[in-house]
């Protein structure tokens, strides 16, 4: 069974904590352990910072949207953004790299992105938006007898 | 959750500890408390204690680098103690333990700077 869930909200940054806590109340029925959902809540946070700061950034004006959806034990997040886009991908995903130095952002982002999570993959096109796509297999139901 | 704040300079010593979420909404809040008292009062060195901290991601690690920066900048040292795992495999992930050092808990965190 495909189970999923749409939550769509303001860019600013009282919603992060409000988008992590949502996403990871929905992965909870599959029975996750709280390293996994630690690993979920942080890279929900790490993403929609990204649409918030980046994307729109930081106007406070503008939507996120995340579906999330549970199939067989894996959970896929999807973070959309229809903000200016990331004008070099591969540098982005760089460890430390940053546009923003004076807004002190560490550049740990997608690594942390693509360490938390099993497959990360980013969509994007300059002023139209982005879209990370993450998926993970919550490892007990890897090992339940179905 | 929100976050939770307690700075206190104690023999030159800025201790900060946290309570509750460091996020990006968060970080702002942090970064200009700790500005604040650093303007006002001779802060030698930074004690940041993560025991009560439940959740922390990259814009954590940038005000922390920033507040480094900052006590390196006027020669001083940045220690944090009682890490959660969560947040530990963060700093480590990021590469924080080459500059920041780890100790168990707050007591030896300032036995070690020299100051208790």
């Amino acid at each position: 069974m495909r189970n999923e869930m749409t939550l769509t909200f303001s860019a600013v940054s009282e919603n992060e904590s409000f988008a992590r806590v949502t996403v990871a109340a929905f992965v909870a029925q599959l029975d996750p352990t709280l390293d996994e959902l630690t690993e979920i809540k942080t890279v929900v946070s790490e993403a929609v910072t990204n649409c918030i700061i980046h994307g729109y950034e930081n106007s406070g004006v503008g939507k996120v949207m995340i579906n999330a959806s549970l199939e067989d034990g894996v959970v896929t997040v999807n973070i959309h953004d229809d903000g200016v886009g990331i004008k070099n991908v591969e540098q982005a995903k760089q460890p430390l790299f940053t546009t923003k130095p004076e807004l002190e952002r560490s550049g740990m982002g997608f690594t942390i992105m693509e360490n938390f999570m099993d497959h990360v993959t980013i969509e994007t096109e300059e002023g139209k938006g982005t879209t990370i796509i993450m998926t993970k297999e919550i490892a007990r139901n890897r090992a339940v007898c179905k | 959750m929100s976050l939770k704040m307690d700075l206190e300079v104690k023999y030159g010593v800025l201790c900060i500890r946290l309570e509750g979420e460091l996020d990006h909404h968060t970080a702002d809040e942090l970064r200009e408390k700790v500005n604040h008292v650093m303007d006002d009062e001779p802060v030698h060195h930074i004690l940041l204690n993560l025991g009560r901290l439940s959740f922390m991601d990259s814009s954590g690690l940038g005000v922390i680098l920033g507040r480094y920066k900052r006590i390196s900048g006027l020669g001083g040292e940045m220690v944090v103690c009682s890490i959660s795992p969560a947040v530990r495999r963060l700093f480590e992930l990021s590469g924080m333990f080459k500059i920041i050092r780890l100790e168990t808990d707050e007591d030896y965190a300032l036995h070690t700077l020299g100051v208790a």
